[in-house]
C-alpha cells in the first residue's frame, strides 16, 4: 500500500514537472481508421488527422458554421457560378518530420494533388490504401467538377460542371486537407505510397509524433504554423473506448478533455468543482420518414396525423434524458436559414383521431423501424419507437417494432416499397442547409438518403433554385419557404435535435464545442 | 515423446483449415456487407456499392475468394484491413504483446492465488476457511467482468487514487516500443519511474481478467484434492506414518494438479474472451477490442486474419499443457 501511495505521488510530481512544456490530453473514444481524411469517413478519424494536422483552402471559424480563409486567403466565384478561383496563402510550411524535411512551402502543386489523388482515376495515388473516396464520391464531387486548374503557383481554379452554391462549404470539408506533393512524390519514389498516409505531413497546427494503435497518439505543436504556433506545446490523445472510464480519468486529472459523457454522469459532472460542463445544441436533427409512396403514407392528412399522435416531449425525456431539444423542422437551429416561423404540429391524439377518421383510415396497422446503433440524434432507438407505438396506439394504430442489423438496415429502408416508418437521422457535413434538404429530401435521393421518398414539386423547386443561387440572403429565403412547405406535407416526423455535452477540467482555457462534432485544439490553452 | 509431439503438430494442420474455414464463413453469414457499414446513414448509390465491393473482392464467388485467401495465407499473407489499409499481420502484431502480456500477469495471479486457496480448502474441509474461500470463488466465477472491472476503477483509482485509472503506463513516459511487452520496454528504456508505472497499470487490469480463471482453479483444485485425498494410496500413506505435508504434497497434490493443469490450459480462450471487457474498461490496446471492432465493421480480413492467430495461438499453449502432463505425472509419459 505505501509502495502504491509512493507511486502515485511520483506520476503526480511528474505531473507536475510536465507544466514547463504544456501538455494537454484528450481522452479520445477510439482509434483513427488512418490519417489520411480523404480515405475515411468517421469523426474519430477526422479528429486525430484533418483537425490537427492538415488545413483546407477554406475553413469553418472554430466553433462556428461561418466559413473563413484558410490556406487560400481569398476567392472568387464567376458570375455564371461555374469558375471559382481561391488565391493561395504564401509562406505557409509543411511539417518537418523523420521521413520528409519539405524544400518548398505549400503552393498550387499541393492543391491539385490533393484533389487529383481523389478526382482522377489514373493519378498514381489513386489507388493507394485502398483508394476510396467517401465523402468525395458521396458529395458528388465527381459530376460536380470539370476540372482543377493551375493559373499559377499560388491561384487555382476550379471549374464546375453545374453552378453549386454550397461547393465553398464543401471545401471546408474533412476530405478537402491539403497534403504535400512533394512528400508524396518522395514515397512513391522510396516506394513506399502507404507511408505517406500512415506518417502524415500536413500545414496544421500540430504535427503527429507517434501512434500507438488504441493506446496513444502524440502530438506537437508545428512551430512555424502559418497562423502562429499553438498556445499548447504537445497534444496527447489517450484513446479510451468506455464512457465511465473517460470521465474518471478526466477526475483523476489524468486527461483534461473528454467526448460522449454518458448521460448519467451528466449530473455528478455539473456538481464537480474541477470540471466545467459545456453544453451546445448538435448540428443534427432525429426523424421518422414515412414511405411517402405508399398507401396511406402518401396522403399529408394521414402523416400529419400520425405526427400529432407523437409526444415529442416524453420522448426527449424518457430518451434524450433531457439533453435534446424537440424538432420542428429538418434542419437544426444551428443552420443558417432556420425558420423560427414555423409552427410545430402539436401533440393532440383527440385531433389526431379525427383527422384519421376524416380521411377513412380505420384500424391502420404499420411498422416502425428501429435502428440497432446508438448515435447522438437517436441514443435509443427501440425506446423511442416503444414511446411511438404506445401514442400511436392510443389513436387506434397498431405498430409493430422492426429492427436489422445496422448495414441490412440502411440497405433495407432504402426500398421504395418499404413497408412503414423509418427511425433514422443526420449530422450535418458542411453547416450548408442544403447538405440536409436536398440530400434527405430531394428528388435526386429517393430509394437511396430520401428516406421518405419524398419528391414534391414546390419542395423540389426551391431547394433546386437555392442549390445555384450565390446570394445568401435570397437562399435563406428560399430554404425558409422550402421548411414551411415541409411541415405542410410531413414527409417526416421531425423528432429531437441532441445536445452534445462535452466536460473540460477547469484548467483548459477557450476550448470550444465544434458544431460538426470534431475536437479542435488549435486556440486552446491551459491555465 | 518425439512422435507424440509429431502426431499433436499434426492435428494443427486440419484445426488450421477448419478455423480459416469457420471464420471465413461466419463473418460473411452475418447480414450486412463492409461497405454498408462504411457508408453509414450517408448510403451509397448501387454503382459505387458494386465499385467497392469489385475494389475489395468482395464481388467474386465465396469459394473462389476463399481460394483465393487460403492460398495467401499459405504464402504468410493475412490480407490487408479494410479499415486501416494496413497489412492484418502488423496490426494484430502491434497488439498481441499487450494482451500476452495481461493474459500471463492475470494467469500467474490465478494460480498463485487460486492453487493455495484450493488446497488449503480441500484440506480444511468444512471449517470456515473452506466454506468463506469456496463462496469468494463462486461470487468471483459469477461476476460480471465489466461491471467488476468499473468497481475497482471507481474504487481502487476514483477513490483511493491507488492505482491509474487506465492505459499501459502514463503518457508522461515515451519511449518506441522494442518487443511491444510494456513491462520489459518500460525496464529497458531506462527512464526512472517507467518500470514502476508500468506494473502499476498493470495491477487492476490483471487481477479483472484474472478474477474468473482464479476461481476456476480454486474450485478445480479443491474438488481434485478431495478425489486425490480419499485414495487408497494416501490412506497407506498416512498410516505408515509419513508426515502430514509429505502426504498432501508429494502423493495429494501431484496427482490432484493433472485435472487442474487442463482446466489452466483451457483458460487460456477464457482469458481471450475476458480480455476483449477487460481491454475495453482499462483502454489496453490488445487484440479483444481489436477483434469486436473488426467484426462490428465487417472487415472481414482482420476478422479471418485475427481469428486464425488466436486460435493457432491457443492450440499451441494446449499443446504445451499436454506436454506439461508427462512432467507431472509419470505413468502419463508419451511410450506409445
Amino acid at each position: 500500500m505505501k509502495k502504491l501511495v509512493a507511486l502515485f505521488g511520483v506520476f503526480a510530481l511528474l505531473f507536475a514537472g510536465s507544466a514547463a512544456a504544456k501538455t494537454l490530453i484528450y481522452c479520445s473514444e477510439g482509434s483513427p481508421e488512418g490519417f489520411t481524411p480523404a480515405l475515411y469517413t468517421a469523426g474519430t478519424t477526422f479528429d486525430a488527422g484533418s483537425r490537427q494536422i492538415f488545413n483546407k483552402l477554406v475553413e469553418f471559424e472554430r466553433g462556428t458554421t461561418k466559413i473563413v480563409p484558410a490556406l487560400a486567403e481569398r476567392w472568387k466565384v464567376s458570375k455564371d457560378g461555374l469558375t471559382y478561383t481561391f488565391y493561395l496563402r504564401k509562406g505557409v510550411k509543411f511539417h518537418t518530420t523523420k521521413n520528409f524535411k519539405p524544400s518548398r512551402d505549400f503552393n498550387a502543386d499541393d492543391v491539385i494533388f490533393s484533389f487529383m489523388r481523389q478526382f482522377d482515376k489514373g493519378h498514381p495515388y489513386h489507388t493507394v490504401s485502398g483508394g476510396a473516396y467517401e465523402y468525395f464520391n458521396g458529395m458528388s464531387m465527381p459530376d460536380l467538377l470539370k476540372s482543377i486548374k493551375k493559373v499559377n503557383a499560388y491561384t487555382i481554379q476550379f471549374m464546375l460542371n453545374r453552378p453549386e452554391a454550397p461547393m465553398i462549404a464543401n471545401l471546408a470539408m474533412d476530405f478537402a486537407s491539403i497534403h504535400s506533393a512533394e512528400y508524396a512524390d518522395k514515397m512513391m519514389k522510396a516506394g513506399t505510397p502507404d507511408t505517406f498516409d500512415q506518417m502524415p505531413v500536413g500545414t496544421g497546427p500540430f504535427q503527429l509524433v507517434a501512434y500507438q494503435k488504441d493506446a496513444v497518439i502524440r502530438y506537437k505543436a508545428h512551430p512555424n504554423f502559418w497562423a502562429g504556433k499553438a498556445p499548447i506545446d504537445n497534444l496527447v490523445f489517450a484513446i479510451t473506448p468506455d464512457p465511465s472510464v473517460r470521465y474518471q480519468k478526466l477526475k483523476a486529472g489524468e486527461c483534461h478533455v473528454m467526448p460522449y459523457p454518458n448521460p448519467a454522469d451528466l449530473d455528478a459532472m455539473r456538481r464537480d468543482k474541477d470540471i466545467n460542463l459545456l453544453q451546445q445544441e448538435g448540428l443534427n436533427v432525429g426523424y421518422l420518414a414515412f414511405n411517402t409512396m405508399m398507401s396511406p403514407f402518401d396522403n399529408p392528412k394521414v402523416r400529419k396525423a400520425l405526427s400529432m399522435a407523437i409526444n415529442k416531449q416524453a420522448i426527449l425525456q424518457a430518451v434524450f434524458q433531457g439533453a435534446g431539444k424537440v424538432a420542428k423542422n429538418p434542419i437544426p437551429p444551428t443552420i443558417w436559414s432556420y425558420n423560427e416561423a414555423v409552427k410545430d404540429d402539436p401533440y393532440d391524439p383527440v385531433a389526431a383521431k379525427k383527422m384519421l377518421d376524416a380521411a377513412g383510415i380505420k384500424n391502420l396497422k404499420t411498422k416502425v423501424w428501429a435502428m440497432p446503433v446508438q448515435r447522438p440524434y437517436n441514443p435509443n432507438a427501440r425506446r423511442m419507437a416503444e414511446l411511438i407505438q404506445a401514442d400511436w396506439a392510443k389513436i387506434g394504430v397498431q405498430a409493430e417494432i422492426v429492427s436489422y442489423e445496422w448495414g441490412e438496415y440502411l440497405k433495407r429502408s432504402k426500398d421504395k416499397d418499404r413497408d412503414g416508418a423509418v427511425l433514422l437521422g443526420w449530422t450535418g457535413d458542411n453547416g450548408d442547409p442544403d447538405n440536409f434538404l436536398a440530400v434527405l429530401l430531394g428528388c435526386d435521393g429517393v430509394g437511396g438518403s430520401n428516406r421518405a421518398n419524398f419528391c414534391y414539386k414546390p419542395f423540389e423547386d426551391l431547394i433546386q433554385k437555392a442549390k445555384v443561387v450565390s446570394d445568401v440572403k435570397e437562399r435563406t429565403r428560399l430554404y425558409e419557404k422550402a421548411q414551411l412547405i415541409f411541415k405542410e406535407q410531413a414527409p417526416w416526423v421531425t423528432i429531437a435535435h441532441s445536445i452534445v455535452f462535452k466536460p473540460v477540467r477547469k484548467e483548459v482555457v477557450d476550448f470550444r464545442i465544434d458544431p460538426f462534432g470534431g475536437h479542435i485544439f488549435y486556440g486552446v490553452d491551459l491555465k | 515423446m518425439i512422435s507424440y509431439i509429431l502426431r499433436k503438430l499434426a492435428i494443427l494442420v486440419p484445426t488450421f483449415f477448419g478455423v480459416t474455414l469457420v471464420a471465413f464463413v461466419f463473418i460473411r453469414l452475418l447480414p450486412g456487407d463492409p461497405v454498408m457499414v462504411m457508408a453509414g446513414e450517408r448510403g451509397m448509390t448501387e454503382e459505387r456499392h458494386a465499385e467497392m465491393m469489385k475494389l475489395y473482392g468482395f464481388d467474386k464467388p465465396v469459394l473462389e475468394q476463399y481460394l483465393i485467401y487460403i492460398k495467401d495465407v499459405l504464402q504468410g499473407d493475412l490480407g490487408k484491413s479494410i479499415v486501416t489499409k494496413k497489412p492484418v499481420f502488423e496490426d494484430f502484431m502491434s497488439l498481441f504483446p499487450a494482451t500476452v502480456e495481461l493474459s500471463l500477469v492475470a494467469i500467474t495471479i490465478a494460480i498463485l492465488v487460486g492453487l493455495p486457496v484450493g488446497m488449503i480448502a480441500a484440506v480444511k474441509r468444512g471449517t470456515p476457511f473452506d466454506h468463506v474461500s469456496m463462496t469468494a470463488a463462486l461470487t468471483g466465477y459469477s461476476m460480471p467482468i465489466f461491471w467488476w472491472g468499473l468497481l475497482c476503477i471507481i474504487f481502487f483509482s476514483g477513490i483511493l487514487r491507488w492505482t491509474p485509472v487506465s492505459g499501459r503506463i502514463s503518457l508522461l513516459f515515451f519511449f518506441e516500443p522494442v518487443t511491444g511487452f510494456m513491462l520489459i520496454d518500460s525496464w529497458l528504456s531506462g527512464e526512472e519511474g517507467a518500470f514502476a508505472s508500468a506494473v502499476s497499470h498493470l495491477i487492476l487490469p490483471s487481477i479483472v481478467l484474472g478474477t474468473i480463471p482464479m476461481a476456476i482453479i480454486a474450485r478445480q483444485t479443491r474438488s481434485a484434492m478431495l478425489e486425490v485425498l480419499g485414495e487408497d494410496y494416501v490412506r497407506t500413506a498416512r498410516a505408515k506414518g509419513l508426515a502430514p505435508r509429505r502426504v498432501i504434497g508429494l502423493h495429494t497434490l501431484r496427482n490432484a494438479l493433472i485435472p487442474v493443469v487442463t482446466i489452466i490450459g483451457l483458460q487460456v480462450g477464457v482469458l481471450f474472451a475476458g480480455a476483449i471487457l477487460t481491454e475495453t474498461i482499462f483502454s489496453w490496446p490488445g487484440i479483444g477490442k481489436w477483434m469486436v471492432d473488426s467484426i462490428s465493421r465487417r472487415d472481414y480480413p482482420s476478422v479471418q486474419g485475427g481469428l486464425l492467430m488466436i486460435a493457432s495461438f491457443v492450440v499451441v499453449v494446449n499443446l504445451f499443457v499436454d506436454l506439461l502432463y508427462g512432467l507431472i505425472n509419470p505413468q502419463i509419459r508419451h511410450t506409445k
